[in-house]
């Protein structure tokens, strides 16, 4: 053991109770943080997870063409002017199999699902409500959603095998009065059609359960008289993180709109983020307690040594190891308050995680939420953070005790 | 152990024409007013003089803790008093004993602790020479038997002896002593001053001692009488 980590645990141990006091507050700050990071982020990464579940990484829509030929063609004299007319849009997507086998060629997708989509009256014989059907290739979407899981009754096989068979929104089906097994009436562009409800799902996200009904593409096509094309591609991606940098690349190659989800559910987010650095600035309150805690006891602790540094000094202790030997104070609580509080709060994390919390709307859930996977990432936040600020307090009395005179301090004038 | 080479006579400490102002403002007091002193190694100087004269204030200037506000002090030839506190930190490390007139060891550690810490921060010998050597230098201020007793388990004048043998700890070419024997009953005071009078004689060092016991000061090779802030 070095000299001044040796001192610096007597002094230390010294004022015992000064000590396990600031030890507390490190403890705590360091568990806090990492039980409010690992909830905060656990809710949003469910939530993302449920979005993406259901609307997938990205959505190629419409094609985007450019109305500069047109309008030169028409004989304008400023090809200037005609280029700031933008774009025009054409609905949908004209080709999906073409354009699906382009995007599968994106290393980053996963798998691509082209759906035809179109608004709806479903009428039971209780009530009529608005609706929109996706008509889907049940093999494609599972792979770009989380369909199957989301199913609560029924099963997924019984719509597999019928052509007829509609995939039912929780919310939708209660306000409808409909079950398993019931039929009901879609109705669009004058036409309608018999439909049986095969299965009914619940993403808890409320928008999606509420007016969302997925048929075979072959049925959503005769009732949307839409024989060909298809109204949206549904993308998934190995890593969702990187959806804007492909969703910019599909755009330019593909000539298509393409949405990552980022953008699509920016409004969630930002509450998110604004969730985020509130609990972020919960919790650096915490570590600030702490680090006037410590800041505290070294305070308490140079005045009441004093004399040890006159002595260490006249010894040959130089003002750097005076220093070392606070900061090593400063060191050794924020280990053991590192080590401990980590325990901490995983402990802490671990039984937050029991506590019942029936959630619906954006999510569905029955407890609280909690990020298990960005754990050592919290732990090595949570730590570093409470390092800099415990750190940064220590130095005040550290340097202070290393600018104090041996002179001044033997004649007992010292300040 | 070769830092002291056995060469009396040698200059070892040298002040001349010191200045010491003390207290702010109207408190302001002069209380060394031009002192010059000189020590040589192998001998034992004894500084006397009635209570307030200036005598540890002198001491300190000489062991580097306090700057004089004029005059030299030079230690083993190396001109101290303009240097920074770096080279004048080093140069108490290796070279300066110093013993405090209120023994101040560290309370929270052993005898034997305190003894080491002055070593430990020189890093000149090995962390079991350097606990053979302590054990040495207790056992001969009569404390052998005390080594692992803390500074709080100790009485006013084991204590004082304890800070005499960290004092000798890392073999100073010079010691300066407060008050050594102030605080001790007649045959502690006769072992701490012959321990300091043998290793002078032996290893060559010089020896400054302050003290108000007239039988001791006769003892030393030389004494300077010191009466409100100069030599008499
Ligand atoms: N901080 C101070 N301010 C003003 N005067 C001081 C201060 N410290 C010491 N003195 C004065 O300096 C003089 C010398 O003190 P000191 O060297 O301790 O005397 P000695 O050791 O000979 O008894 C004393 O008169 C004392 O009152
Ligand atoms: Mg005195």
């Amino acid at each position: 053991m070095s000299p001044n980590l040796r001192i610096a645990y007597r002094f230390l141990t010294a004022k015992k109770r000064a000590m396990l006091m600031s030890l507390a507050c490190t403890i705590l700050g360091v568990g806090l943080f990492i039980v409010t990071q690992a909830t905060t982020r656990g809710f949003e990464e469910f939530f993302t997870k449920t979005l993406l579940g259901i609307n997938g990484a990205l959505r190629i829509e419409d094609k985007m063409q450019d109305t500069m030929r047109s309008l030169q063609a028409a004989g304008s004299s400023d090809a200037y002017f005609a280029q700031r007319e933008g774009v025009k849009l054409i609905e949908g997507i004209e080709e999906p199999q073409l354009i699906a086998g382009a995007v599968r060629g994106f290393p980053n997708v996963r798998a691509v699902s082209a759906v035809v989509r179109g608004n709806v009256q479903v009428t039971s014989s209780f009530k009529t409500e608005d609706a929109q059907i996706f008509g889907i290739n049940l093999e494609d979407h599972i792979r770009v959603s989380d369909l199957a899981q989301q199913i609560t009754n029924g099963t997924l096989a019984d719509f597999r095998d019928s052509a007829g068979g509609a995939l039912m929104g929780r919310v939708l089906a209660d306000r409808l009065q409909l079950g398993v097994g019931d039929s009901f009436v879609l109705a669009a562009r004058g036409q309608s059609r018999s439909v049986r409800v095969a299965a009914i799902f619940e993403t808890g996200y409320r928008e999606a359960d509420k007016t969302n009904v997925y048929l075979h593409q072959p049925a959503a096509r005769s009732l949307l008289k839409k024989p060909a094309g298809a109204s949206f591609l549904q993308v998934m991606l190995h890593d969702p993180e990187r959806a804007p940098l492909d969703a910019a690349r599909m755009k330019q190659v593909l000539g298509h709109d393409v949405k990552p989800w980022q953008e699509r559910e920016k409004t969630w987010l930002a509450v998110f983020r604004a969730l985020r650095i509130s609990t972020g600035i919960t919790v650096t309150v915490f570590t600030l307690i702490a680090s006037l805690a410590m800041f505290n006891t070294l305070a308490m602790i140079v005045l009441e040594k004093t004399k040890d540094i006159a002595i260490l000094r006249s010894m040959g202790y130089e003002r750097r190891d005076i220093t070392q030997i606070f900061l090593w104070q400063a060191g050794i609580v924020l280990a053991i308050g590192a080590v401990v509080g980590a325990g901490f709060g995983v402990g802490v994390t671990w039984l937050v995680s029991l506590v019942p919390l029936p959630i619906n709307g954006i999510f569905k859930t029955d407890t609280f939420i909690v990020a298990w996977s960005g754990m050592p990432l919290f732990i090595a936040q949570a730590i570093a953070t409470a390092l800099v600020m415990v750190m940064i307090a220590s130095l005040v009395p550290a340097r202070r005790a290393a600018r104090l005179e041996p002179g001044d301090i033997v004649r007992g004038t010292a300040q | 152990m070769s830092t002291v080479q056995t060469n009396p006579g040698e200059l070892a400490l040298r002040c001349t024409n010191l200045h010491r102002y003390l207290g702010q403002g109207e408190g302001r007091v002069h209380v060394l007013k031009g002192v010059s002193f000189e020590a040589r190694r192998g001998q034992v100087y004894a500084i006397v003089g009635p209570s307030g004269c200036g005598k540890s204030t002198l001491l300190y200037l000489l062991g580097l803790l306090d700057q004089p506000d004029e005059g030299q002090i030079e230690i083993n030839g190396a001109a101290m008093s303009n240097s920074d506190d770096f080279a004048r930190t080093r140069a108490r490390g290796g070279h300066i004993g110093f013993v405090f007139q209120f023994h101040f060891l560290m309370l929270e550690f052993t005898a034997l602790e305190n003894v080491m810490m002055p070593m430990r921060k020189l890093g000149r010998l090995t962390p079991a020479e350097m606990k053979a050597r302590a054990h040495g230098l207790l056992d001969s201020v009569g404390l052998g038997a005390k080594t692992h007793r803390l500074g709080t388990q100790l009485s006013g004048g084991e204590q004082q002896r304890v800070a005499v043998a960290r004092a000798l700890a890392n073999q100073p070419t010079i010691l300066l002593a407060d008050e050594p024997t102030g605080n001790l009953d007649v045959k502690n005071s006769a072992l701490v001053f012959d321990l300091l009078t043998r290793l002078a004689k032996e290893q060559g060092q010089a020896v400054v001692l302050v003290t108000h016991n007239p039988e001791i000061a006769q003892r030393c090779d030389f004494t300077r009488p010191m009466r409100d802030g100069l030599f008499v």
